[in-house]
């Protein structure tokens, strides 16, 4: 339970014997009285909470925005772990300095949360857009400002970026020359490369009680109980959280973050409108932890990467000490939150066939708010159409039934078919006739019932608008 | 001018009272709650809890050596519930343990016997009951009665506004230590310092004096600290007092959403007549305010609503009745608007709906009723200075009025799935405590030897910028460069018998009190500075930027040099000092007077864009030109305005409190409820600061700010309306805040979702 863990926190090496569970949030509040960081929500969903994470990768330390609320301190081994209190200098940087300028604060309680996640994508980013710097704030709450004035304050921090920088601008000496990082940054390479020699690795304990690998579902739902637990971690180090090709497939980790599906070239050259998708998933800081494993294991009826995966009929790849099987995520889910997994199995990896040329992908998720937010219904359809005959469909449906859905009897009402109005309505009928949608808060069930049926129209909408009339609407 | 405090806030260098370093040894407690909404206790078991490792003491209402209660206006709040639970998430005890966690995991292990009765979660389910915390409030001018005769158009309808949780930031906390002489010293991040001495003295039967209470800061109020933070502050007190240890609550966020009350729902109905021209001549609305299990500030929002039950508009008769229904949900509280907001949202859905009625668009109506110069509000008081009409047509003009709906029109006719829809939203709030009595404030100022300037009111900072104010006032009489004063903690021992930071009114109460202190320290300075000159009585002398001119001419005495030797004088160079709102009085028995120092004035235009195919849509902008006198600090004031624009319209569109009909909260959470991000934020948003020749009641002419803009918010409803009905002309529009995703498309399409859910239905019992 209890772990000597090493690592850097802000300029200070640190080794320090903790129960593997406890979060970062609170080893830095209680243990090093560092304040900066704040407690808005502990669940993910307020961002008052986020540090920096850098990871050594080569010679160079990658940093990530995470919400320290939900990680657990085992996993701060040999990384970078950087506060407000580790951004600040004797001046305000350029962004502290915009903030103050534009009024992007007012009591101050989420302002350190926003400083760190604008840190955070000035030094992960090679490509400064103001596009990109919003969502990388997507998952900070400002209930003071309405975020109109933060939104001010980044317009004028990339304004002034890019004018004062070009092509190289996550290069380390020119953040610092800049004044958005302090100096002892350089430092960090060096010595997390020290620290790394000393680590054996992440070993696991013997008798574990919880699984964790990102813990964006378990620290919401289990804290008080990974506490009092043995742990055993699995998450992506060193590139294990691999997305590839294998012959005709498409293989993932499962490991891979969210983030890490959402920026692969592969996932992109297949899925151009894919970053779109993820970006409706969580938040950034969410997504660099949230696995895809643990999005299917976790067994939500509405998980985005679950219902993405349904449409591109993806296939698990189990295993245990003993065997290793492969089972159909169609078939996966038996029930609310029951699988066919044994209790000592581990996901390993998902694959899909690639895509054929013709193929129409599409993705549809609505909640309350449209980003950061739990779908009220969401659904994925992967069409391949030869000659206006639909050849292929494989079409998902989430926050309607027990489980993610798989609408089979969709499948077969438009397998063979034209793509007509006639055609998609009539399908769409038979796909109302597959769920079983109840009244939560996430919406009634008449407004789930009437949603999905929405939704799938957009698929067809997107596929060919001129087909969808206004008639067909009403 | 920037604020001074942004400063430390970017840099996480600002504290907040779970980040002052405890004293060794503090306790934490946690708080065992009712899971039940409406019932009896029973049996309360706290055998198993107390023997777990690291629990110290579990407290319950018998050990409160005073009295346990709470409620501030009307006395019917226990601080500890001893027989009777009235809501869930009610407090029944409070455990205390040597971490938060072992106070947690202790709270889990007490066992409670109830017996459940009947919960009523519904204003009007209530007042049927009977239900009413005060006897029925009504206002009335002209005589509504008589006037329905002469309408051409009269419509009757209902409106519904939901709930709104405050989602401050910090959640509420506190910390309390015993101090020498058997009192208690509060650190709690509360909006009234006053209302927790008070309740802590009552609940540990000690006098006010023993009872100290300090406030650095907030992280965010927004009304839900007013009178939601007394009872935290309480039972640290109680704890401490009991155990004689420090001990910390802080509340973590599920628990704070729900034990803590929101702003009031409201169910309303109306009943509005115009003739064919639109003009209106009579106005009939009666409110059912849900007010939850207590009093708590209830019966003061109920008056605020029915005082802007007619917004900015001049209606001849009315007649406004309010019932205060008591429920079976946290007892609801202050909020931003504080009662106004839910009053305009029913004239404008009884506008909207005798527009469509009138087949013009309801801004024809909304203009045609402004309020002009010396015109009467219902309370009997006058418009002076009226800037509803100015800012209405500085709007339309400025912001051309006409070309946006040319634009919203084309887009319309060729979009078939995407429509705009735009709307104009005026609004009128009035600046005062509506209970006169409240409208007080008062000051402490020292100057230092070394010239630096410490300032103490009851003024509570939470975001805003009510400190860097106050810094400019006293920057500003004695004119030295504002670095050189310092804004004090709020604490009762220094600023006694404070009214709440609330109704707008911080910086003109406290700033007001300010002024008073630093010109009577001024004053003799001025004095000391004659004397030091040898000057005549009638040389003029005045400080200007730390440095001394005798009848204009510069002086080598500097603000640094003439304090000194004032001090040598023995001079005093400390000055309190008191301030009473002139002018305001409110007769309740007749329910007339002037209850406000002046109103707030101002039109917005919104316009969104609906996806009627998904039923989402974004904001496209809100255009503002508002009221704000002669703003002292347009940074602070500009960034409050569309703070609160943004919470207004959170209440009108995406906030929504579900409670289940039982009274237990299903949306108790950051990721069940959720409040305006990022993204959410219109695409563009344009504030113009309209100059008025103000009454001299706000400082420096510089208008209250808090509450206003929050209003223009709920133009956003019907730019949605307007839009519904763009895509179909001949859809229900119903008033029924907030206008969800979900509320939004199926008005869209109704009565398609009904049908289908009956397919369903049919298809189930098939199989
Ligand atoms: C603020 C917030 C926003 C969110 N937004 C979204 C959203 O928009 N869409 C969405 O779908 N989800 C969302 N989630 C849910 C969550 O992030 C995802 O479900 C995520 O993918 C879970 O992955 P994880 O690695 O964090 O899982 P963990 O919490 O680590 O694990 C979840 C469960 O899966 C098990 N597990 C994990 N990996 C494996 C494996 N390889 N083999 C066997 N068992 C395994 C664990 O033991 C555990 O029981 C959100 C969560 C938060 C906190
Ligand atoms: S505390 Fe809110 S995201 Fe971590
Ligand atoms: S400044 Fe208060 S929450 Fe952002």
């Amino acid at each position: 339970m209890f772990k000597t863990i090493t690592f850097i926190c802000n300029q200070k090496k640190i080794e320090a014997t903790l129960h593997s569970a406890t979060t970062v949030l609170d080893y830095l509040r209680k243990h090093q009285h560092l304040t900066g960081t704040k407690e808005g929500c502990r669940e993910g969903d307020c961002g008052a909470c986020t540090v920096l994470v850098g990871t050594l990768s080569g010679k160079k330390v990658k940093y990530q925005n995470v919400n320290s609320c939900l990680l657990p301190i085992a996993q701060a081994e040999g990384k970078h772990i950087v506060t407000i209190e580790g951004l600040n200098s004797s001046d305000l940087s350029i962004i502290q300095q915009s903030f103050v300028d534009e009024g992007g604060t007012q009591c101050g309680f989420c302002t350190p949360g926003f400083i760190v996640s604008l840190t955070g994508y000035l030094l992960s980013s090679n490509n400064y857009n103001l596009d990109d710097a919003v969502d990388s704030i997507g998952g900070n709450v400002c209930r003071c400002t309405g975020h109109t004035t933060i939104k001010r304050a980044v317009d004028k921090i990339i304004n002034e970026l890019s004018v004062k920088n070009s092509a190289d601008s996550n290069n380390l000496s020119s953040l610092i020359n800049l004044g958005i990082i302090p100096k002892y940054f350089e430092e960090i390479p060096k010595q997390l490369t020290e620290i790394k020699k000393k680590i054996i690795s992440l070993e696991y304990e013997q008798r574990a009680d919880f699984l964790i690998a990102g813990g964006t579902d378990l620290f919401v739902q289990r804290e008080d109980d990974l506490l009092k637990s043995n742990i055993k971690f699995f998450f992506g180090e060193n590139g294990a959280d691999r997305i590839w090709i294998d012959g005709n497939q498409c293989c993932i980790d499962a490991r891979a973050t969210v983030s890490n599906f959402g920026d692969s070239e592969i996932i992109q050259k297949y899925f151009p409108e894919m970053t779109n998708f993820i970006r409706l998933f969580g938040s950034l800081p969410i997504r660099n932890r949230a696995t895809i494993g643990g999005n299917i294991i976790n067994a939500s009826p509405i998980g985005d990467m679950t219902i993405i995966l349904l449409a591109l009929n993806s296939t698990l790849h189990l295993q245990n000490n003993k065997a290793t099987r492969q089972v159909s995520l169609k078939d996966f889910f038996t029930g609310y939150k029951t699988l066919d997994k044994k209790e000592d199995e581990i996901l390993t990896k998902i694959t899909f066939d690639i895509p054929k040329q013709n193929n129409f992908f599409n993705f549809e998720k609505v909640a309350k708010r449209i980003h950061l937010d739990i779908a009220s219904v969401n659904t994925a359809m992967l069409l391949t159409v030869d000659d206006r005959i639909i050849t292929q469909a494989n079409i998902s449906a989430g926050g309607v039934s027990p489980i993610p859905l798989y609408l089979s009897e969709m499948r077969k009402s438009l397998l063979g078919k034209k793509v007509s109005e006639e055609n998609i309505s009539e399908a769409i009928e038979v796909a109302l006739s597959e769920i079983s949608p109840i009244t939560d808060v996430r919406g009634s069930e008449e407004y789930k019932t009437l949603l999905l049926r929405q939704l799938l129209l957009a698929h067809f909408y997107k596929l060919s608008p001129e087909i969808i009339q206004a008639e067909i609407l009403l | 001018m920037k604020n001074y405090d942004w400063i430390q806030h970017v840099r996480g260098e600002s504290l907040f009272v779970d980040d002052i370093t405890p004293p060794e040894g503090t306790l934490h407690a946690a708080v065992f709650s009712s899971p039940i909404a409406h019932g009896k206790i029973i049996n309360l078991d706290l055998e198993i809890a107390k023997k777990l490792n690291d629990v110290i003491e579990i407290f319950t209402a018998k050990d409160i050596p005073g009295e346990n209660q709470i409620g501030a206006i009307i006395p019917d709040e226990q601080l500890l519930a001893d027989g009777i639970l009235d809501f869930c998430g009610q407090p029944i005890a409070i455990v205390v343990a040597k971490d938060n966690f072992s106070a947690h995991q202790a709270v889990k292990q007490i066992k409670l016997e109830f017996q459940e009765y009947s919960a009523v979660t519904d204003a009007r389910e209530a007042f049927q009951k009977g239900q009413l915390i005060i006897p029925p409030q009504t206002f009335s001018l002209g005589d509504a009665d008589s006037a329905w005769k002469d309408c051409d158009l009269i419509v009757e309808g209902t409106a519904e506004s939901g709930g709104q949780e405050h989602i401050y930031l910090e959640t509420q906390g506190s910390f309390a230590f015993p101090v020498e002489g058997g009192g208690i010293k509060i650190i709690s991040s509360t909006q009234a310092p006053t209302t927790v001495q008070r309740a802590a003295a009552r609940i540990l039967n000690l006098p006010m004096n023993k009872v100290e209470v300090d406030v650095l800061r907030l992280g965010g109020g927004f009304g839900g600290k007013e009178d939601q933070a007394t009872a935290w502050a309480c039972m640290t007190a109680l704890a401490a007092f009991k155990l004689k240890r420090p001990v910390k609550i802080i509340l973590n966020r599920q628990e704070d959403i729900r034990m803590t009350g929101k702003r009031h729902p409201y169910s309303s109905d109306f009943k509005i007549g115009l003739t064919k021209e639109g003009k209106i001549l009579a106005y009939e609305v009666t409110f059912y305010q849900n007010a939850g299990a207590a009093a708590d500030l209830a019966t003061a929002i109920l008056d605020r609503t029915l005082f802007h039950c007619t917004n900015s508009y001049f209606i001849p008769n009315v007649k406004a009745t309010a019932y205060c229904c008591k429920t079976n949900l946290p007892p609801n509280t202050a909020f931003r608007g504080f009662g106004g907001p839910q009053g305009m949202f029913v004239i404008e859905s009884a506008i909207y709906k005798a527009a469509e009625k009138l087949g013009v668009d309801p801004m024809v109506i909304q203009e045609k009723n402004l309020l002009s110069e010396d015109d009467e509000f219902p309370y009997g008081q006058k418009t002076k200075y009226c800037m509803a009409r100015p800012s209405w047509k500085k709007a339309i003009g400025k912001y051309n009025l006409g070309e946006m709906k040319n634009q919203v029109e084309k887009f319309n006719l060729e979009n078939k799935i995407f429509k705009k829809g735009l709307a104009l939203m005026p609004i009128c709030f009035g600046i005062s405590f509506t209970n006169t009595m409240l409208n007080q404030a008062n000051a402490l100022v020292h100057v230092y030897t070394d010239g630096s300037i410490g300032i103490s009111t009851g003024a509570i900072e939470m975001g805003q910028g009510v400190n860097m104010k106050l810094r400019q006032v006293a920057a500003t009489i004695f004119s030295v460069d504002i670095s050189r004063v310092k804004i004090e903690t709020t604490n009762t021992s220094r600023a006694a018998n404070t009214s709440a930071t609330a109704a707008s009114s911080g910086a003109d109460l406290n700033g007001k009190a300010v002024q008073i202190a630093c010109n009577n320290i001024l004053e003799r300075l001025i004095k000391s500075a004659q004397q030091e000159l040898k000057s005549n009585e009638t040389d003029q002398i005045e400080v200007k930027d730390e440095i001394v001119y005798l009848n204009g001419n510069q002086t080598e005495l500097t603000w640094n040099i003439l304090v000194q030797k004032s001090y040598a004088k023995r001079t005093s160079l400390s000055s309190q000092a008191h301030y009473a709102t002139p002018g305001i009085h409110f007769d309740k028995s007749k329910v007339k007077g002037e209850p406000f120092a002046y109103h707030v004035y101002g039109t917005a235009i919104i316009q969104v864009t609906v996806d009627c195919l998904r039923g989402t849509y974004e904001i496209d902008f809100v255009k503002v030109v508002h009221d704000f006198g002669k703003s002292m600090n347009p940074i602070i004031d500009r960034s409050q305005a569309e703070g609160a624009i943004m919470q207004g319209i959170g209440w009108m569109t995406i906030e929504e409190v579900i409670y289940t009909k039982y009274g237990k909260l299903l949306t108790d959470s950051m990721s069940t409820y959720k409040v305006p991000d990022v993204y959410f934020t219109p695409k563009e948003i344009e504030v113009d600061f309209l100059d008025n020749p103000n009454p001299s009641a706000a400082i420096f002419n510089s208008k209250a700010i808090g509450e206003p803009p929050l209003m223009y918010g709920i133009g956003i409803y019907f730019s949605l309306c307007n839009a519904i009905k763009a895509f179909r002309s001949n859809a229900e529009i119903k008033n029924s805040a907030p206008m969800t995703n979900e509320k939004l498309l199926l008005m869209l399409y109704e009565p398609a979702g009904q049908n289908l859910k009956r397919k369903l239905k049919n298809k189930m019992t098939v199989k």
